[in-house]
């Protein structure tokens, strides 16, 4: 009975993609079933669409520096938590974790307010510095999670073997959290490359992300272009952590 | 040690300043400018009065939004509880070697891109969507039912984005369950029925009860799904802070609704603390 249960939980979940995934091969332009055969018009028409393009670019060099810049300080941040004791920790944790609580909405509308009593326009940065503190929150999670399983013994036998922080750090702590590190990057570049409801206060014209793509081409109606689009994104988002994985175990063994 | 002390707050100098001056200030920002008036000419005139406040509970129009959220945020929990207790349940009693596979498999939506999946409730439920062609193919009706854009399809929309949450909460405080309490249980004579009603399903709770907090606040705030599933009648107080500020530019009662929800979740979020704990929310989200 239950198993039945968890299998219908799933198809429920999984319907959605598989159809975007199914219908992106679905040659007809108006109407969504039935299908009548198999193409990739969509596909090459995408590719044509400089805009959509565009809006790519944009996604990845914003996914990839909000996850570099995010990773970083969230390792210092969960360095600060894990290895120190010092007045105020728990609070500083809540408060740095908080934004996951805080919806997206709010935080748009507040980060803009900001920018306009600074007399800035929209531009990349607040992008940027926005999916920052948005993403920052998971990053510490899943860095401190790690750091919690690394023995501080290993950073003591650094130490008492002559090496400075920096030292230890480099040699010894970071090798241990790299998987949490290229964990926690990939999920701030994942949340970043999704993200729709702030980036939609956030993006102006010029730097449009897909996922704002998406909606905009949403207002006239559902087409086989968007949903050839979202079999991209779903494949590019998927397939990049599972590959990540496995390659990971991959070189894990090389050094064993 | 003393020499030391200085190290944490280094570390911590770079998040600490991105949050304080990316959430912190832009909050108090939104509190302070709440207070604002806006001049007819569309100018924001710096003041302090409840005129916003006021003009929200004028009449039922606004205030109609907000308890609409609330009901759809406890829709989304109850349902989110009923559809992922189970799963979570057979998981945790599962042997099976795929159970891996299958908790990888619960948290892949999170990596595929909301509003791709929101927007392919469309494509299942659109007049020619996989329902209706379906139902059409089988005889059951001649022409196709319109299912789209009303309430239901939000709670959809929502319980999809929202499900793998929960599932996830609820299974970490169920590995955290000791599994010899069962066998106890079962020995002194219970039924399986029994054990689970004494031993597992109270020792759940806390995930439960985690799990519902985090559901309720991402629902409260959620934007998306009212904006593509729903009709004109299924706003939440989301869109309406979106309408406000970006389309009528209205920053003042903008900020004034924003403080409202973000009050709203205040509340809740500070009673959770006060007499659970919030620490448990975070546990599971560690998982990924």
């Amino acid at each position: 009975m239950i198993q039945i249960y968890t299998v219908l939980v799933y198809v429920f979940l999984f319907a959605p993609i598989v159809v975007v995934i199914v219908l992106a091969f679905n040659p007809k332009q108006f109407g969504i079933f039935p299908m009548e055969g198999v193409s990739f018009r969509w596909f090459i028409k995408l590719a044509q669409n400089e805009s959509i393009i565009e809006a790519f670019k944009n996604s990845l060099i914003l996914g990839s520096l909000t996850a570099v810049i995010s990773t970083g300080i969230g390792i210092l941040a969960a360095m600060a938590f894990i290895r120190f004791e010092f007045p105020g920790k728990n609070t500083l944790n809540t408060v740095l974790l908080s934004p996951i609580m805080i919806p997206e909405v709010v935080l748009g509308v507040a980060l803009l307010l900001f920018l306009r009593f600074l007399q800035q326009p929209k531009s990349f940065a607040l992008l940027l510095i926005g999916h920052v503190v948005l993403t920052l929150p998971y990053v510490l999670l899943i860095v401190q999670a790690r750091l919690v399983g690394i023995k501080k013994e290993y950073e003591e036998a650094a130490k008492s073997l002559g090496a400075n922080a920096f030292q230890t750090f480099r040699e010894v702590t970071f090798p241990l959290l790299l998987p949490a590190v290229l964990a926690g990057a990939l999920f701030a570049f994942t949340i970043s490359f999704d993200d729709i409801t702030a980036t939609l206060f956030w993006a102006t014209a010029q730097n449009q992300t897909v996922p704002v793509k998406i909606f905009s081409m949403l207002r006239n109606s559902i087409s086989p272009e968007i949903n050839a689009l979202g079999a991209v994104m779903i494949v590019l988002t998927v397939a990049t952590p599972l590959l990540a994985g496995y390659l990971s175990r991959r070189f894990s063994k090389i050094k064993e | 040690m003393k020499s030391d002390s200085w190290k944490p707050w280094a570390l911590l100098a770079p998040s600490l300043s991105a949050v304080f001056f990316l959430l912190v200030i832009p909050v108090c920002f939104i509190v302070v400018y709440s207070f604002w008036l806006r001049a007819p000419s569309g100018a924001d005139i710096p003041a302090f009065q409840f005129g916003n406040y006021a003009k929200f509970f004028e009449d039922f129009f606004y205030p109609k939004i907000l308890i609409r959220t609330i009901r759809i945020s406890f829709e989304t929990v109850v349902l989110c509880v009923v559809m992922g207790y189970i799963p979570a349940y057979y998981f945790y009693r599962s042997e099976s070697r795929y159970k891996k596979v299958f908790l990888l498999l619960i948290m892949l939506p999170f990596w595929v891109s909301f509003i791709i999946r929101t927007m392919s409730w469309i494509n299942i439920m659109g007049d020619s969507g996989l329902i209706n062609h379906f139902l059409l193919k089988i005889g059951l009706i001649e022409s196709p039912i319109s299912m789209l854009y009303n309430e239901f399809t939000v709670l959809m929309g929502l319980i999809m984005y929202l499900l793998p949450f929960m599932v996830l909460n609820i299974y970490v405080s169920l590995e955290g369950i000791d599994k010899s309490l069962l066998e106890a249980a079962r020995c002194m004579g219970c039924t399986e029925w029994q054990a689970f009603r004494e031993v597992t399903l109270p020792l759940s709770l806390p995930g439960v009860s985690a799990g519902c907090l985090l559901v309720f606040v991402l629902t409260a705030g959620t934007y998306l799904p009212p904006m593509i599933l729903g009709g004109p009648g299924n706003d939440m107080i989301a869109n309406l802070i979106f309408t406000r500020v970006i389309g009528t530019l209205d920053w003042p009662f903008g900020s004034a609704i924003s403080v409202i929800l973000l009050s709203l979740l205040f509340v809740i979020v500070w009673t959770y603390n006060r007499y659970l704990g919030i620490n448990q929310i975070f546990k599971s989200l560690q998982g990924n």
